[in-house]
């Protein structure tokens, strides 16, 4: 298709790329721009800082904020990572015989999935607070965990069922009659053959997780507030002259990993962002 | 060696699909208690975390229930429905929802079917332009919000600047996009459009790619327009894919949440449905009417659905899995 293009289409299309390439970085500038300005600078309107200070990073990491920021972090950590294990954990069975397996209720276990991924999160806020207040789970990382679930679980079942689906499965028979033991086929053949499909899933569950917002706001109050919700209330904390900076600084620190991320895996995220999207 | 091991693995079907009924029932058993046991945990747990609270809010919504207020606790059937539905606050921020809905969606959908066209014929920066669109679906909304609102924050912003150089001094730099409803509703439409393209486009290019090129190309030979190719052509093939993309956006844009939460906290009558929802279940902490706003968000939802798939023929079983 590309070699039905003439040059001249070739290098306009080339072109066109600069504007989409901004679009998609300008507002991560801003930011970072933002941080790198002492707070004197804060209103210059200068989108390259004409002096670059590293004192809103020092400030949440070592200074007085840190105690907002880290422990945020940590907990963003700890829970996002553990919601994607879970779910990846639980998905790759469920997926497995979903993509192998001839029982009945497949279509049911797809279709709730569907179901609950487009489910008003803030709907299942005030039932799931009632309760955590009740049983204690409030302010818990258990307590994020588990709705975080909700999020996750269902995205990685259609995930993992389409890349499963896509796999040759009789590979495993074929390397049995070879000679290889059942660990064997399973441990050379299956596994490397899945493992792309699970990595895959997990980074698209791990970035939902890192997003949450709702809930997280909603089901902690300090000991277990993650960074998103940690920075809506940096403002209010007001334990700094310039929260801008600060929440700017913290914003770029947990856009880090997000970003690189993307670079190394972009090819595996596309497919598996749109391989349960559309069939194909 | 693999076509030996291919044959062999052929040679070995017949023999069990020969077994006898009996035996083939036993596995076919087996078969079926295995993947409930695979796929059980996983179906029962998305049940208990989205299934049980909803049925908890719609009975807790039938309450006069102040979590502060423990034991003034009184039935009161359908009365929190009543005043939500009569109160003009909830159809303001109806009102809003819709139009955030509409705007993000159609402005997403241009745009992305904009991308997808050039992602899918561009050569030269190819890989590096997919991955640099994929950088706005990865960002936390909250850290979106907060670079769209400072940027365009009076004290720390720069879109005032860019304003008022690109208009020869005709923008005023203090113009303060926070002080009304539609130039905060417009900024808070920015920021979700941003963030949320790139997978509209993603979505999208899946489904340019499965249109024949052939078809394009035949269109093209007969003389039609770049636009008669679009319309006739291009967008009648890829009809499913767009329909799900629509889909999938306009419930997620209608659940709209941390961009107002962040930008304006629902002041300047800028406050969604689901900010409605939190206010009345965290701030209030009235569960009983918080609960009645979180049945009747998910009422909307489920018509939304509805709606989709019945008048525009959205097949539901396309999308993910089979």
């Amino acid at each position: 298709m590309e070699s039905n293009l003439s040059t001249r289409d070739k290098t306009w299309l080339g072109i066109s790329a600069i504007p989409i390439m901004l679009y998609s970085i300008v507002p991560i500038l801003w930011m970072l721009s933002l941080s790198l300005k002492p707070s004197s600078d804060l209103s210059d309107g200068n989108f390259v800082p004409s002096h670059i200070s590293w004192t809103n990073y020092s400030l949440i990491l070592t200074g007085g904020a840190k105690d907002l920021f880290l422990p945020a972090l940590a907990n963003s950590i700890v829970v996002c990572l553990s919601a994607t294990v879970i779910s990846v954990v639980l998905a790759t069975f469920a997926a497995y015989a979903i993509a192998r397996l001839d029982f009945p209720g497949k279509k049911l276990i797809l279709t709730t999935a569907l179901a609950v991924s487009i489910f008003p999160v803030i709907s299942l806020v005030t039932p799931i607070y009632n309760l955590w207040r009740a049983i204690g789970l409030f302010d818990t990382q258990i307590g994020l965990i588990i709705p975080y679930l909700s999020l996750t679980l269902p995205i990685s079942i259609w995930t993992l069922s389409a890349f499963f689906k896509q796999i040759p499965w009789e590979m495993e028979q074929a390397a049995q009659v070879d000679g290889a033991t059942n660990w064997q086929a399973f441990h050379k053949v299956i596994v490397p053959l899945a493992a792309p499909g699970v990595f895959t899933t997990a980074i698209i569950s791990f970035f939902i997780a890192w997003n949450d917002f709702v809930f997280a706001i909603s089901l902690t109050s300090e000991k277990a507030r993650t960074v998103p919700a940690a920075l809506a209330f940096f403002t209010g904390a007001s334990q700094f002259e310039q929260p801008t900076g600060a929440i700017c600084a913290a914003a770029v620190i947990v856009t880090i990993p997000v970003v690189i991320l993307v670079l190394f895996f972009q090819r595996r995220i596309v497919a598996g962002l749109t391989s349960g999207a559309v069939k194909g | 060696m693999t076509t030996l091991a291919d044959d062999t693995g052929r040679d070995t079907a017949p023999p069990h699909q020969r077994a006898s009924k009996a035996r083939l029932s036993d596995r076919a058993r087996a078969e079926r208690s295995l993947g409930w046991k695979l796929a059980g945990p996983a179906f029962i747990i998305m049940l208990a975390v989205t299934a049980y609270p909803i049925i908890n809010a719609l009975w807790l919504s039938l309450y006069n229930y102040r979590l502060t207020d423990p034991s003034a606790r009184s039935f009161v059937f359908l009365r929190n429905y009543v005043v939500i539905l009569t109160d003009s606050l909830w159809w303001a921020a109806v009102g809003i929802t819709v139009i955030i809905t509409l705007v993000t969606v159609v402005v997403e959908f241009v745009l992305g079917m904009a991308l997808a066209m050039v992602m899918n014929k561009i050569v030269i920066p190819r890989r590096s332009l997919r991955t640099i669109i994929l950088i706005p679906y990865a960002i936390i909304t909250v850290v979106s919000a907060f670079s769209w609102k400072y940027a365009f924050a009076v004290d720390s912003g720069y879109a005032n600047h860019w304003l008022h150089t690109v208009t020869f001094g005709a923008f005023p730099l203090t113009y303060d996009w926070f002080g009304g409803t539609w130039s905060s509703l417009a900024i808070i439409c920015l920021s979700e459009i941003w963030k949320t393209t790139p997978f509209m486009s993603l979505l999208l290019l899946a489904g340019l790619a499965q249109v024949d090129s052939a078809l394009d190309e035949a269109a093209k030979v007969d003389g039609a327009t770049f636009w008669q190719r679009l319309y006739k052509v291009t967008l009648p093939n890829m009809k499913a894919a767009i329909m799900v993309a629509l889909l999938f956006r306009t419930l997620d844009a209608f659940r709209i949440f941390d961009n107002v939460f962040i930008m304006t906290g629902g002041s300047q009558n800028t406050s969604t449905v689901s900010l409605v929802a939190y206010n009345q279940t965290i701030s209030r902490a009235e569960i009983g009417m918080g609960s009645a706003v979180s049945v009747l968000l998910f009422l909307i939802v489920v018509g939304i659905c509805v709606v989709f798939v019945k008048a525009f023929k959205v097949d539901l079983a396309q999308v993910k899995g089979d």
